[in-house]
């Protein structure tokens, strides 16, 4: 009980104060804040707008999964934006210049991109390992030549093509694709949401129940302690780096393989500090992602109502980054809180007066 | 002994405590405290570690404010919101540990934080070569801190609060650094400032001095003052059992389980700085075997940490080689190494030992994440790690609700208790204990001292390191002195004193011929 109100608690004091302040901006900029949040709201029952919700919850899971990893043991990965990114192009080239049976063919294409994505984190991981370079310097470093190499790799001369003003990468033939669920006029939605669910379930498995999470989480809450019980360091820091790595090296399939088939110049950025800011509201949980993704996406994908009704679509782009910013406060106070009580709880059931140690 | 004359008794006392009461979340670290301090005399405040002597000392020093009762000085009542509060009120205090910066120099860090005094040139050098005296620091304000000795360091620590107009000196625990000899060189500078008028509040659990020092003894026990007594009169004894309340533990072994298989051997062991400058530890030698126990003594920073942590594998050794029961330890990581059968209870529970926001029974699997029972393959074997922490806490009489509340919310004592049981479990040939018993209550001393020796009787080789001098020589079968890296003599702890080992421990070379030196120290750099 009291263990569940800890974890629920800070996000929904963050969702209200960011309302709140929103709130405060529309008044200030002269709209209704009611009118503005009634139109989100109604906005998700129409057209293809719920679907796209949970296709872009999807999405962002992913993303805030590999970026959790890295969490777990304070290192942070700033890189899953430049490792998506990479991966995606060369997923997409693998993709399009092979022949192969279905299944088969898009298990290559997802197996692509987790390697790409690890082999783009592997770099900031063994800088970290061998030289101690801070990792937020090397993958903010790797997050800006990814950009490039990908838009490289898409050129004419190398694996591009034009197709009408738009460059990209060759199509990728039906044997490769994932087929998604269509609700007809409600939209598709994507296959690979079902993958995303079991990286989930999978990512809580190897948290609590294996001992490389256990390692994981040991070293992230005390490195002196995991140190002083057997854990490699930089073991830890090389593999939760690549699997990381690998992980976001994902995020863009469920577009690649459900809908787009091609890299191109429309390829969808940002994901990745979106997913930075969605693993610090879930609380590196995969439950706690989940509800993060969800909201995001639908701030994301409701904002579109707000242009209706005469209000800037900006104004979730505020919302989103207060409630990141009062949900670390949140968190941090009601943990303070929480654990003081827990000690005076102990000190109860022993009778205080045991020991003044 | 001390100079009574300079105590006056018809002015009001310099400090009187009434019924201060403080709780702690689990703990209620003093309650009813009565305390009256008078002007100009030495006062004593004894108890046991964890008896709330530092909690006292820290509501009169204003670092925490007091949930009832209150403080007097000098005859009116007084409430300290922050230390400068006390500092104003003529409060001084002299931590335990050393709050001074090694980089700047003894004038700087006597100034620092109090520049509004005497500024920062000429007038506060004036100053504190004026004070200094007092302290009996001899020493050039422009040296740096890094260049001094512990005790010149304590002096510089006197110094900081003499400098701020203290009056009323707080000293937490001041001989816990020192060896014998300077312990007298210190008693000898807080007479002299007695005679200058200065008062004294002594913090201490050690009877001896507190005989040789004190005018009067206010005695803490579990939070509360049981008594006062005159040291002139009272026995060791008595104080003693005033404290305890009971009988005393001992950490004394009775007969030598001390069998011939060798089961630690450590053989040429170097390690250097992180610059390779200079050796932290050089060319030490060590052989600990089944049922004995090998005591380390050394003033800290001397290398016992480091080696520690070197046969740990946290640290990677220059040269020479480890030895666990003829396996060849020395390119194994830590797991390993644990895995080989040592058991390691840290210097530092709290940074060593434990996951402190995580529940008892998540601790027990660490260092044993990859053995029953607490892990199966790659797997966490959850239900066999909190049975096992389960017995842990029933054997070793830890003090918990329950397996499920973080580490964090258990006292001192009763996590040490954990760590003690966790180390002790699947079957370690070898125990390295560091500081076993540092900041735990009496009951927890004693029964990590009886599980030491029952593991001993039961054939565990075990290396003890221990600042504690009575600790180390009642457990010990051997003692090995450690100075700046070496293992410089061996000692018998059935006639070495402590006075022997502390002459041994900073150098001075041996008086007794307890202590046997092995090994010639060069004198020089440091």
């Amino acid at each position: 009980m009291g263990h569940l109100r800890g974890k629920l608690l800070p996000p929904a004091l963050a969702i209200v104060f960011s309302m709140l302040l929103c709130g405060v901006a529309l008044v200030i900029s002269g709209a209704n804040p009611l009118n503005a949040f009634g139109a989100m709201v109604s906005q998700v029952g129409k057209g293809t707008t719920l679907v796209d919700i949970i296709n872009s919850t999807g999405i962002y899971y992913i993303a805030a999964l590999a970026v959790a990893i890295g969490f777990q043991m304070n290192l942070f990965n700033i890189g899953v934006e430049g490792q998506y990114r990479v991966a995606a192009v060369i997923a997409a080239v693998v993709g399009g210049s092979i022949a192969l049976p279905p299944g088969i063919h898009t298990l290559v294409i997802i197996i692509a991109a987790a390697l790409a994505g690890a082999a783009w984190a592997a770099i900031p991981a063994i800088l970290k390992v061998t030289r101690g370079v801070n990792e937020v310097i090397s993958t903010i470093m790797m997050n800006g030549l990814a950009i490039g190499l990908s838009a490289y790799l898409i050129r004419r001369d190398v694996f591009g093509e034009l197709r009408g003003n738009n460059i990209r990468t060759a199509e990728i033939p039906e044997s490769g694709w994932m087929p998604g669920i269509s609700f007809g006029g409600g939209g598709t939605m994507f296959g690979f949401i079902f993958v995303a669910i079991a990286l989930g379930v999978g990512y809580w498995i190897m948290m609590n129940r294996t001992r490389f999470g256990f390692e994981l989480r040991a070293s992230g809450e005390s490195s002196t302690a995991a140190s002083a019980g057997g854990v490699n360091a930089k073991k830890m820091v090389l593999v939760s780096m690549l699997l990381s790595g690998a992980i976001a090296g994902l995020i863009s399939l469920p577009e690649l393989l459900g809908r787009d088939h091609t890299f191109s110049l429309n390829f969808t950025a940002g994901i990745g500090f979106s997913g930075i800011a969605i693993a610090l509201l879930g609380r590196n949980h995969p439950g706690g992602i989940a509800f993060g993704a969800l909201l995001w996406a639908f701030l994301d994908k409701s904002g579109l109502a707000l242009d209706n009704v005469g209000v800037p679509r900006e104004i979730v782009t505020i919302m989103q980054g207060s409630i990141v910013l009062s949900v670390v406060v949140a968190y941090e106070v009601v943990r303070r809180v929480e654990l003081a009580a827990e000690q005076r709880r102990v000190g109860r059931e022993l009778g205080t007066v045991g020991g003044a140690a | 002994m001390s100079s009574p004359t300079s105590v006056r008794t018809d002015d009001p006392p310099a400090v009187v405590l009434t019924g201060i009461t403080k709780r702690f979340p689990g703990v209620v670290a003093n309650s009813d405290v009565h305390l009256t301090v008078r002007r100009g005399e030495v006062h004593a405040l004894c108890g046991e570690n964890g008896a709330g002597k530092s909690t006292l000392m820290k509501i009169l020093y204003g670092m925490q404010a007091p949930d009832e009762g209150t403080i007097e000085v000098n005859g009116e009542q007084v409430r300290f919101r922050t230390p400068s509060d006390a500092i104003k009120a003529g409060i001084g205090m002299v931590h335990q540990h050393f709050m001074l910066a090694d980089n700047l120099t003894v004038q700087e860090n006597v100034v620092l934080g109090a520049e509004a005094l005497h500024g920062i040139g000429q007038k506060a050098r004036k100053r504190i070569i004026e004070l200094s005296g007092k302290t009996g620091l001899n020493v050039d304000p422009g040296v740096l801190v890094e260049q001094l000795g512990v005790a010149d360091r304590q002096r510089v620590e006197i110094l900081k609060v003499l400098y701020r107009g203290a009056k009323v000196i707080i000293l937490d625990e001041p001989t816990a650094v020192l060896v014998p000899q300077e312990v007298n060189e210190l008693f000898d500078t807080v007479r002299g400032m007695q005679e200058q008028g200065y008062t004294f509040l002594f913090i201490s659990h050690k009877l001896d001095e507190v005989r040789a020092i004190a005018d009067s003894v206010t005695v803490i026990r579990r939070g509360t003052t049981v008594g006062s007594a005159d040291p002139k009169t009272v026995s060791s004894r008595q104080l003693a059992e005033m404290m305890v309340g009971s009988e005393l533990p001992s950490p004394e072994t009775r007969e030598s389980t001390v069998t011939d298989t060798v089961v630690l051997d450590v053989k040429g062991l170097k390690l250097l700085t992180p610059d390779g400058s200079r050796p932290i530890l050089d060319d030490v030698d060590l052989v600990v075997r089944s049922g004995e126990v090998v005591g380390v003594a050394g003033v800290e920073g001397n290398g016992q940490t480091e080696l520690v942590e070197t046969i740990m594998g946290m640290r990677k050794a220059g040269s020479g080689t480890i030895t666990l029961q003829d396996k060849d330890l020395t390119k194994l990581g830590t797991l390993a190494r644990r895995e080989a059968g040592i058991g390691y209870i840290p210097e530092d529970r709290h940074r060593h030992g434990l996951l402190l926001t995580q529940p008892l029974w998540y601790n027990r699997i660490l260092g044993y994440q990859t053995r029953k029972p607490t892990a199966k393959g790659v797997w966490l074997d959850i239900d066999g790690a909190k049975q096992d922490t389960e017995r842990i806490v029933t054997d070793f009489d830890v003090r918990t609700p329950g397996i499920d509340v973080p580490a964090a919310a258990l006292s001192g004592g009763n996590q040490q208790k954990l760590v003690v049981g966790r180390e002790l479990s699947g079957e370690p040939v070898l125990l390295i204990a560091s500081h076993p018993t540092r900041g735990v209550d009496v009951g927890a001393q004693a029964l990590i001292w009886d599980e030491i020796k029952r593991a001993r009787a039961a054939g565990l080789a075990v290396l003890l390191i221990s600042a504690d001098l009575d600790e180390l020589i009642g457990l010990s079968d051997t003692i090995k002195v450690m100075l700046r890296g070496r293992l410089v003599a061996d000692a018998d702890p059935n006639t070495v004193t402590p006075e022997d080992l502390g002459s041994a421990m900073t150098g001075a070379g041996s008086t007794s011929a307890a202590v046997q030196e092995t090994a010639v120290v060069e004198e020089g750099e440091n």
